[in-house]
């Protein structure tokens, strides 16, 4: 009884550190939209101003997915 | 399980997640509906806060404005600007509403990050209610302006016909994952930023003179909380607007 | 077992205290509260006087901005005024200096006229009287050589003193 839900609990905390894997992926998303954004505010800087918060949009939505990994991370840790 | 971890706590004694804990202010009884809570408190302070700086800050009224009156007049413009370039002419008809929300979100991001504060925007119930209400309102003004050309949104004329149907299918995915993903992220990086903080101290608490580290940290990070707090609370505000937009004109965008 | 959590709850918090559904209507209560008051504090005092405030601004920036560009309009209708004074006092002051120039050469021809005028008579006074002051020296000479003459023919041979011949002969030589 005891060996099973140390097993249990060490599959939740093994499959935590793995969900939180993905928040690298939203960190390579972030840093593309923010990468591309400044080499086109570079290459225009006209421009730049008005496309700002449509950079902060796709930083959210980038990094939403992350967020939900972090979410799932924390779910396996201490909700069960 | 709690008492094992108490047992064998050598010197960590990390609980990041105690700062969030829901308690009474006076007594130790259930929390009920209308408990008096840190929540409240957290919640009055906020309130409090905003008052003084948008009601007792404009007070002069003065053509040249005044420090305090100056801060106003700029959060005012910038969400008012944001709602306008976004949602265009007839989005102004929800800035209050929209106005409400940001200046909600910005101040209680700021103020649970004074130590020992109660962070209420770190919790999904008080960002879910806050998502779920932008998302219901959003539908409903989508179905009232549009009637049932709303559907519209879903179903992307610009796309080959094959295509359509599958397209829809994520489309609607993604409309119902929106409130879903607007409060996680508002409450995954409040909640995440302060645990972090709360690890780093619990690393100062047990590390004696090389404690000087994580303080180090501690202060870094608490910069970058500043930052992600305030561009939160933007986030927050500017996807209001963009899911408005989506209401007003579902066809174009 | 729910009091159990409860109890820890209040010690540490077990799991994540966000997923502790008890606390839900509590805060969700609260929030509502809250939002309602900011929305009517909002609403009914920030934003009208907010909006008041801004349109007063640009009521005053507008009508600045008036009052600058008729004030520019006077200013440069000044500098047109003044530069055509300018212009006229320019011709006027050419005007004057020909005319003064004139008077001044007409005084001057004048001046000079009347300085060469003066010094020709008294160049010519001054002729007549060293013509006179000659005429007197000469006769003068006359006399002393004559009487000179007469003197000297008395001491050396008294016979043939002849005063008339003597005369003729001083003027002869004083010719000669």
């Amino acid at each position: 009884m005891a060996v099973e839900g140390d097993l249990v609990q060490m599959g939740a905390l093994i499959g935590a550190g793995l969900a939180c894997t993905g928040m690298g992926g939203a960190a390579v998303g972030v840093g593309h939209v923010v990468g591309n954004y400044l080499s086109g505010a570079l290459r225009n800087p006209a421009a730049a101003a008005g496309q700002t918060a449509t950079m902060f949009i796709g930083i959210a939505f980038a990094e939403a997915l992350g967020i939900f990994s972090f979410l799932v991370a924390l779910l396996l840790m201490y909700a069960q | 399980m709690s008492a094992e971890a108490e047992s064998a706590g050598n010197g960590f004694n990390i609980h990041p997640m105690d700062q969030f804990v829901v308690k009474p202010l006076f007594g130790h009884g259930d929390v009920g509906m209308f408990t008096i809570t840190n929540v409240t408190l957290w919640m009055g302070i906020t309130v409090l806060a905003i008052i003084a700086l948008l009601v007792l800050g404009t007070r002069g009224r003065a053509v040249v404005p005044s420090r305090s009156q100056s801060i106003a007049e700029s959060i005012y413009l910038f969400v008012h600007k944001m709602l306008e370039d976004i949602a265009g002419k007839e989005g102004l008809k929800y800035f209050p509403y929209i106005f409400t929300l940001f200046i909600f979100i910005l101040v209680a991001n700021i103020l649970g990050l004074i130590p020992g504060a109660f962070t209420t925007t770190s919790h999904i119930a008080v960002t879910a209610v806050m998502a779920m209400a932008v998302f219901i309102t959003v539908t409903l003004i989508g179905f009232y302006k549009n009637g049932i050309g709303f559907l519209g949104l879903f179903w992307i004329s610009s796309a080959p016909l094959i295509l359509r149907p599958i397209l829809a299918l994520i489309e609607i995915i993604s409309y119902f994952v929106r409130p879903i993903s607007h409060s996680i992220r508002l409450a995954g990086n409040m909640m995440a930023g302060h645990a972090v903080i709360k690890v780093f101290a619990g690393f100062a608490g047990a590390l004696g003179v090389f404690s000087v580290f994580p303080i180090v940290a501690i202060m870094a990070v608490y910069g970058l909380e500043m930052l992600v707090v305030c561009i939160q609370a933007y986030v927050f505000a500017i996807l209001t607007c963009v899911y408005l937009n989506d209401a007003l004109h579902p066809g174009g965008h | 077992m729910a009091s159990e959590t409860q109890s820890a709850a209040s010690e540490h918090a077990v799991g994540m205290p966000q997923l502790d559904f008890a606390t839900f209507p509590n805060q969700i209560f609260w929030l509502v509260v809250t939002l309602v008051v900011i929305f009517f504090v909002l609403n009914r005092i920030v934003i009208p006087r907010i909006a008041s405030v801004l349109a007063d601004r640009h009521d005053t920036i507008q009508r600045d901005l008036e009052k600058a560009e008729e004030l520019k309009q006077k200013a440069v209708e000044a500098e047109e005024a003044y530069n055509k004074a300018l212009a006229d006092a320019r011709v006027e002051a050419s005007n004057i200096v020909v005319a003064t120039k004139a008077v001044i050469q007409k005084d001057l021809d004048k001046a000079i006229a009347k300085a060469d005028a003066e010094i020709a008579a008294k160049a010519a006074e001054g002729e007549v009287k060293i013509k006179e002051i000659r005429d007197n020296a000469v006769k003068a000479v006359k006399v002393v050589a004559t009487d000179t003459a007469a003197a000297i023919i008395q001491s050396v041979m008294p016979a043939a003193s002849d005063a008339k011949a003597i005369k003729t002969a001083v003027t002869a030589r004083l010719k000669g």
